[in-house]
């Protein structure tokens, strides 16, 4: 009987040979690719005449710069660096044979949203990005790393990446999730208990019936937090939630294809007496939805909690950290986050821009109009996305309610396209980082939160506790409840 | 970049860039990523804390420690955002090694790539460096790589460096390109009993 986990499977499976360096060489499965950190690497590639080695495994789209109004997508666009990225990757994607998500694809959005809904992502596999979140593909079972520029270089000409194998973190998450408490919440919960650096020289494996309660949207919010705690890829094992929401995806394999690779989905997941590094239990029983009171993920509590006080840290970086927190945020410890006012509601990104994510916002914002005070914007995570949803009448929700329904980007996330905050304004924000100047203004403040909470933080003009609107019966505590008709 | 890629040892002025958890975002803010080069990246290193508001330079240390080669930094620098572009325009302004209390792993990866020396001490030890370097500008700060060691006016302190960094730095193997694509005949018999590569999907 072998005692190995999910990662150590992959890893063997994807080894190609060890390095002089003490790395080892690991093939990549899946190599996506948007238009910021690429065109540099594909540069070095023309530099040393290269060819792309896998074509065929490398998909690219656009999302950091794409703008998110629709009259600001026609060619050239308005802003020349915007223009001359796009078209960059247009002409690295056509020379070299690989599949592009443009925007008249239909299919364009952020990498880590497109992937796994066309079924591109899958157990087993090894996931590269040039983009920090890739550890969102962990989701499936697979194995998903952020890359630099210079190993993007490496995975397009080699197909592969040189890694160091990390230690293995299992993360229990026992109990249920309450009405109103989502993915999300049990992310920011994680981050809360180990930490923005807790997962230094760790992959984590989340587990338990919390995680495997959840739907996949759900699965991909809380692995797409794994880099905010520290960790450099996290992993849910793949099961029954996992195969259903492949089978009939575009990229998926069909039929017999299907089923047999499902016997190799099945194999790799961990042992049932796999040995971990490390074991640690979170409990979601009774806990709260969660919201960043500072400037780094880890600055976070349950909205029934008051901001803590800078003594209140053990570790002399975290009391400074704190410090510098409350300054920028202009809040004081012993302060509740409800009722902190709010300039700008912002419901979108790879980790809750999915169908999802708007359709549970949209029960809040059911019959409710967004404050007048507040600039509130609906950005989908991808195009598809955006269809399922309008197929749905969830926009008309939005709209209705006061939001702005745009097409699909990063957008705000980190401000690279229009959208941005700005002077000092407060942003409810769904998206991963709170990190100073990250949304596009130096004196911006960004508070985190779940999709829903963010949409109650519109409707009020400042943070509220969603539950309040959230009357119709236990939503099943999953990222994503409703099963999405394609 | 000299044919020669073993690099066993950096050493110029120091800079002290202090702060904890500093993060991609302020390294380099994602505004100026929408360069297709890295060309011009040194100019928007910590832009934003590095001006006033009205754009002048203010007393950063980036701005008084001009030239500097050794960046001495706090713990969990470079956290946030994976983007090369930060240690890139570190690089390209003219730092040659780093001496922290600790790194995001992403960012001593990329370091790594970049030829650059990424090394640790204790908190005592590296804010003894900075106040060092504060009151001596012009004194000479070195990396030795292969000792593990950093010596700055008659000190010298012992310091780490992750194993697998030292020997690619030391050997002149840290272009991992150059090292894969050698192998590039053993990638396709590796891995052709995967089921999703035999299947081609
Ligand atoms: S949505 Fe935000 S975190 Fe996600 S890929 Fe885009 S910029 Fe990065």
């Amino acid at each position: 009987m072998s005692e190995d986990t999910l990662y150590d499977k992959v890893w063997d499976r994807h080894k190609v040979t060890e390095l002089p360096n003490g790395q080892d060489q690991l093939f990549v499965g899946l190599h996506l690719v948007h238009e910021v950190t690429s065109p540099q690497a594909f540069g070095m590639l023309r530099e040393r005449d290269l060819d792309v080695a896998y074509p065929g495994r490398t998909f690219a789209t656009t999302d950091h710069i794409a703008p998110t109004e629709a009259d600001k997508r026609e060619r050239p666009l308005g802003d020349d660096q915007a223009e001359e990225m796009l078209s960059a990757l247009e002409r690295n994607t056509s020379e070299n044979g690989i599949t592009f998500f443009g925007f008249e694809s239909g299919k364009q959005g952020i990498t880590h949203v497109v992937a796994p809904e066309l079924g591109l992502s899958r157990p087993g596999m090894t996931v590269a990005c040039g983009d920090s979140h890739t550890a969102t593909h962990g989701a499936f079972g697979s194995i998903g790393v952020g890359i630099g520029t210079s190993q993007i270089r490496d995975v397009l000409a080699t197909g592969c990446i040189a890694a160091d194998k990390q230690q293995v973190r299992r993360i229990n998450v026992e109990g249920s999730l309450g009405e109103g408490v989502y993915a999300k919440d049990v992310i920011m919960k994680i981050i809360q208990d180990l930490g923005v650096d807790g997962g230094v020289g760790h992959v984590y494996e989340y587990g338990g019936p919390a995680i495997e309660a959840l739907d996949m949207e759900g699965r991909l919010a809380v692995c797409n937090m794994s880099i905010e705690g520290g960790a450099r890829a996290g992993y849910i094992n793949p099961d029954e939630t996992t195969y259903e929401y492949l089978e009939g995806r575009e990229y998926a394999p069909e039929g017999d294809a299907f089923e047999e690779r499902k016997a190799y989905w099945e194999s790799i997941a961990s042992d049932a007496d796999a040995e971990y590094d490390d074991v640690v239990t979170v409990d979601a029983d009774g806990v709260d939805p969660l919201i960043t009171w500072g400037i780094n993920p880890g600055q976070v509590i349950e909205i029934s909690d008051t901001v803590p006080h800078p003594d209140a840290f053990e570790d002399r970086t975290d009391r400074e950290a704190a410090e510098s927190a409350l300054d920028h945020m202009e809040i004081d410890p012993g302060q509740s986050m409800l009722g902190y006012d709010v300039d700008v509601a912002f419901l979108g990104t790879c980790t809750n821009g999915r169908v999802s994510d708007f359709a549970e916002a949209a029960k809040v914002l059911e019959g409710e109009t967004v404050d007048d005070g507040v600039r509130a914007l609906a950005v989908p995570g991808s195009e598809t996305v955006r269809k399922q949803c309008e197929a749905r009448g969830i926009d008309e929700t939005f709209i209705n309610a006061g939001f702005q329904w745009r097409r699909a980007g990063c957008s705000m996330c980190l401000a690279m396209n229009d959208d941005s905050l700005v002077d000092d304004e407060v942003c409810a924000s769904s998206s991963n980082r709170n990190f100073v100047g990250r949304q596009g203004s130096k004196e911006g403040r960004t508070v985190l939160m779940n999709p829903t909470m963010v949409a109650a933080a519109a409707v009020e003009g400042q943070v509220a506790d969603a539950r309040e609107y959230l009357d119709d019966g236990p939503t099943g505590g999953a990222g994503g409840v409703e099963e999405v008709a394609d | 970049m000299s044919e020669d890629q073993h690099i066993t040892d950096v050493s110029g002025t120091g800079v002290p860039i202090p702060g904890d958890d500093v993060d991609t975002d302020q390294i380099l803010p994602a505004k100026f990523m929408k360069e297709v080069t890295f060309d011009n990246m040194a100019d928007y290193l910590f832009y934003d804390v590095r001006r006033d508001d009205d754009g002048e330079f203010n007393d950063h240390p980036l701005n008084r420690f001009a030239g500097a080669s050794i960046g001495v930094v706090n713990s969990n620098f470079g956290c946030g955002s994976s983007r090369e572009h930060a240690p890139q325009a570190m690089m390209r302004w003219g730092i040659d090694g780093v001496v922290g209390e600790s790194y995001a792993e992403i960012f001593r990866d990329n370091c790594k790539s970049l030829g650059i020396p990424a090394v640790t001490a204790d908190h005592e030890t590296v804010t003894a460096l900075q106040t060092w370097i504060e009151d001596n500008p012009d004194g000479d700060v070195e990396i030795d790589v292969e000792t593990e060691t950093v010596t700055y006016g008659g000190t010298t302190i012992d310091v780490d460096i992750d194993t697998g960094m030292k020997e690619a730095l030391v050997d002149g193997i840290w272009d991992t390109t150059a090292l894969m694509y050698s192998n590039r005949s053993k990638v396709d018999a590796a891995v052709d009993d995967l089921p999703y590569v035999a299947g081609d999907d």
